[in-house]
């Protein structure tokens, strides 16, 4: 369906190419999960399948891509709009109309499709998504899985027979990416389709895969059964990782395939781990910060309900939740910028939300959702500068200047990049080192997590420790278990705008059947949640 | 013709504001209060009966405001800058009067205010306003993009352009929104300009990566597949378009200007409009594209047309009847003529003609849910 043939894609100004001699067949039906860390080429692979690159994106493509016989070098994007649908991450960028159903349409419209058929197609649509009682919303009412469904819906009705997505669920938090998965997977098992999908977490996807396709950093590619791909490539979920630690060949890729190899490995490791999933630093009993009856409402919605926290420096929280759950606006109440309307919170004696903004992120440093809305700088090195002009934090802080704490946390960026131009974990680092600058006491990080392969998670975590580790107090909200398992101290559960829980990582992750991260349902009742607290244990 | 039998439905936009036309028409020949305040009272009862719930139907009432306002701007412009007074009229009060140079003689600011100037004012006003509500009620009647799906394919184009505009506004006010708060997590800005920077170059960007982002969902999508015009007929349409234009402007100077024989511009004007006709003919022939579920013109469309239309061709031959324009000197309680009054009743009647709006079934769809981003953007404007 999919053919690649000897294909080269070099970008203009770059010596390199980014995909090089890629040769692949994608058979009819087949549902082909792409892998690879971030940035090298997962999504020119993905956009040279409809002509993207390099007729959207310039460069130059040698070799030839055929799908369904059309060769993308005479086709155009918009000449492929029938055979191939492209979902992209933000599904909200992709919109052109203000309804769902119409933009059901929109791609029919374009395609001449006879007025009739497209009533009939665009309904049919509706009820293969579940859309249908949202039929008349406005686009930018729904959440991010519906509209994450619109855009798949929106590309299904032109009726093309391959489906492209890139990450489309990297922006979404866990249950919406279900939903997502789960109408794609109904997609490929009903109708048929060819599917090439680019994920991150593969810990959601890679059970469905037929094929994995690695793309490997010098833009060589490999493509095989996810068994045989899985277990020896540069990214690996968990419960790769496992198995290939224990030695199962293949590679158990479900935890349900996984449990069923795991008694015996249930019987050689001990009842209790010897060390902790994260190796803490030494936590002070001294309370950084401590909120108390924290109230933070909008009209009628009581968004975070009178919530108590205490943060100790040298220890990494995480905050958890469903998505509306309140865990943003407890985050921004406690920096002092967002609204609180009871309530106290003490750090070092003041109240961050009484003081100027200068004075509160010297005391609470908030790195918000999307870094880079803090940074409005043409390079790298203006933005250290900036951030050393207004930083002037006290010289026993021991910080150091902005660009010291960037190398600390992401050596080796370029000082002359565009902030927008780095890759999302290294514009995280640059946000973190701004506000690291002013040396606050407390450091707390919104949805780090999102869009980061695992290298950068794990890097993150690693940021995460040396923050702990100076002193600072750390909370992160996430909704990534497979995260807090391996870098966090302590769990705190926020639903409905309440704690729900609050205590150790161990306690609260193991045991929740559907919170816990993949090595603890495959061990489960055995307490282990990550790969790393076996390895010792399997040593001896 | 009983409207509860009727099946509800969405009228065509364009029978809508061809009916708002008519109206405007009828008003524009007229000063009589009466009858202004008649045309207001068919155009707010075709409102309140035929209007949805959706956001574009309470047009009406700012328009409504701003025509009020229209009125007392042109009564206080009128009573402050006073023109000369006959012995005559009737003055209300006298306001001091402030002191003009000689070169600026004729006219007063402030001094006595007449009863006849002050009303020939409020008359004036409340054509203005009349006019005003008659494209306020076509707003509030006609959903604003169906009308824009009718425009002829080669404008077909533009209207994508207004449509993308129209939806990416909210996106951009949520953006800066979310930018504004996130100034908030840096140091005080400095000074005035410098802060402007940080809040405008994030936006700017976003807006920037978004549009390309747009760009490829859109050909991905198939847009502008079929539009392969050669650059010969692509000339061809513009350079008629362009000569009809103009032929067109001089057309209505023509026919406008009593110095000239009507005949010309009359010739004008027809040329104009065919040239105008054929680009938009030839231009429409490289668009090919189909509209989802497009809006009939069905006997309700022809009726409620009919009625703007008709209330117009009623006063226009009411040409010269008295009581029209009702002078003010002497004064006197203004007069009702009836065959505009029939008019205005014809028009009033598209509110019972016309199929009555499908209920909306968004409200009882609509889940809790919003996208998740950080809930302190959406509601920064508590915070503010």
């Amino acid at each position: 369906m999919i053919v690649f043939d000897q294909v080269t894609v070099t970008y203009d100004g770059q010596g390199e190419p980014v995909l090089r001699r890629v040769d692949v067949r994608v058979a009819e039906g087949e549902l082909c999960l792409v892998v690879g860390p971030t940035g090298v080429g997962k999504s020119t692979l993905l956009g040279a399948v409809n002509g993207l690159v390099p007729h959207f994106t310039g460069g130059t493509l040698s070799g030839r891509v055929l799908v369904a016989g059309r060769d993308t070098a005479t086709h155009r994007p918009r000449d492929l709009a029938d055979v191939v649908g492209v979902v992209s991450q933000d599904p909200a960028s992709g919109f052109t109309t203000d309804t769902v159903e119409e933009e059901l349409a929109y791609a029919m419209e374009q395609l001449a499709v006879p007025a009739a058929v497209m009533r009939k197609r665009v309904e049919e649509t509706l009820d293969l998504l579940s859309l249908a009682d949202l039929r008349d919303c406005p686009l930018h009412e729904l959440s991010g899985g519906q509209q994450q469904r619109v855009a798949i819906g929106s590309v299904l009705t032109a009726g093309p027979s391959v489906l492209v997505l890139d990450e489309p669920t990297s922006a979404l938090d866990p249950t919406a990416a279900e939903e997502v998965l789960a109408a794609l997977t109904r997609l490929v098992h009903d109708l048929g389709m060819t599917v090439l999908l680019a994920e991150h977490r593969l810990e959601r996807v890679v059970q469905y895969a037929d094929s994995v396709l690695e793309v490997r950093c010098d833009g060589t590619v490999r493509h095989g059964s996810p068994q045989s791909v899985l277990s020896d490539a540069s990214v690996a979920p968990p419960i790769v990782e496992l198995g290939r630690m224990v030695g199962w060949t293949p590679v158990a890729l479900s935890v349900r395939d996984a449990r069923r190899l795991a008694p015996p490995l249930r019987a050689r490791v001990a009842s209790q781990p010897t060390e902790p999933a994260h190796r803490r630093s030494a936590v002070s009993p001294a309370q950084a910060l401590r909120a108390r009856r924290v109230l933070v409402r909008y009209g009628d919605l009581v968004a975070v309900n009178e919530v108590d926290l205490q943060l100790h420096a040298g220890e990494v929280t995480a905050l958890m939740g469903r998505n509306g759950c309140g865990k943003s606006s407890l985050l921004w109440a406690l920096q002092g910028s967002g609204p609180r309307q009871g309530g106290s919170v003490d750090v070092a004696g003041l109240d961050p939300h009484t003081l100027s903004r200068s004075a509160a992120r010297r005391l609470v440093g908030l790195v918000p959702q999307t870094p880079g809305d803090l940074l409005y700088h043409d390079t790298v090195a203006a933005e250290l500068a900036e951030a050393d002009r207004d930083g002037d934090a006290p010289e026993q802080s021991g910080g150091g200047s902005a660009e010291q704490i960037l190398d600390r946390l992401a050596p080796g960026i370029d000082r002359g990049v565009h902030p927008r131009d780095l890759s999302e974990g290294q514009r995280l680092a640059l946000a973190l080192a701004v506000q690291l600058r002013a040396a606050p006491a407390v450091v707390l990080l919104d949805e780090p997590t999102r869009g980061l392969d695992y290298h950068a998670k794990a890097a993150l975590g690693h940021v995460l420790d040396t923050l702990a580790a100076a002193g600072h107090a750390v909370l992160i909200s996430t909704h990534d278990v497979e995260f807090a398992a391996s870098s966090v101290d302590r769990v705190v559960v926020m639903a409905d705008g309440d704690v729900v829980a609050d205590g150790g990582t161990e306690q609260i992750l193991a045991s929740s059947p559907a919170f816990a991260p993949q090595v603890a349902k495959v061990l489960a009742p055995l307490p282990y949640l990550t790969v790393g607290q076996l390895k010792g244990q399997l040593r001896c | 013709m009983s409207g509860s039998r009727r099946v509800p439905r969405a009228l065509h936009p364009i029978a809508w504001w061809l009916w708002a036309a008519g109206l405007a028409t009828v008003s524009i020949r007229t000063t009589n209060p009466l009858l202004l305040l008649l045309i207001l009272a068919a155009l707010a009862f075709v409102v309140a009966n035929r209007r949805t719930e959706a956001p574009w139907a309470r047009a009406f009432g700012y328009y409504l405001v701003v025509a009020l306002s229209v009125v007392a701007l042109r009564v206080l412009v009128r009573t402050v800058f006073a023109g000369a007074l006959t012995p005559s009229e009737h003055i209300l009060v006298t306001l001091p009067q402030l002191p003009v140079p000689s070169w600026y003689a004729g006219i007063r600011i402030g001094g006595p205010i007449s009863l006849e100037a002050t009303l020939s004012a409020a008359y004036d006003g409340l054509r203005l306003a009349c006019l005003l509500c008659c494209v306020g009620a076509a707003n509030a009647l006609a959903n604003p993009k169906r009308a824009l799906r009718v425009l002829p394919g080669a404008l077909y184009e533009l209207g994508v352009a207004v449509i993308v505009a129209v939806s990416v506004a909210p996106q951009l006010i949520e953006s800066f929104q979310r930018v504004r708060l996130a100034r908030r997590l840096r140091a005080d800005p400095a000074r005035r300009l410098r802060a402007l920077r940080p809040l405008v170059i994030p936006v700017v960007e976003d807006a920037f990566e978004r549009s390309l982002r747009l760009a490829a969902a859109m050909d991905c999508r198939g847009y502008g597949r079929a539009g392969a015009a050669s650059p010969g007929a692509r000339r061809v349409t513009g350079a008629a378009m362009v000569a009809g234009m103009l032929s067109l402007c001089a057309g209505v100077y023509g026919m406008w200007d009593p110095t000239m024989a009507p005949a010309l511009g009359l010739a004008a004007l027809t040329v104009g409009s065919l040239l105008c006709v054929l680009a938009l003919v030839l231009g429409s022939r490289r668009v090919m594209t189909t509209a989802y579920r497009p809006d009939p013109w069905a006997l309700p469309e022809w009726a409620v047309s009919a009625c703007g239309l008709g209330a117009a061709a009623l006063m226009s031959s009411a040409y010269g009847v008295w009581g029209l324009n009702p002078a003010l000197s002497p004064l006197r309680w203004p007069a009702l003529p009836a065959m505009p009054v029939l008019a205005i009743c014809l028009a009033a009647l598209a509110g019972v003609v016309s199929p009555p709006p499908p209920p909306s079934r968004r409200r009882a769809a609509r889940p809790a849910a919003s996208p998740g981003r950080s809930r302190p953007d959406r509601v920064s404007e508590t915070v503010a």
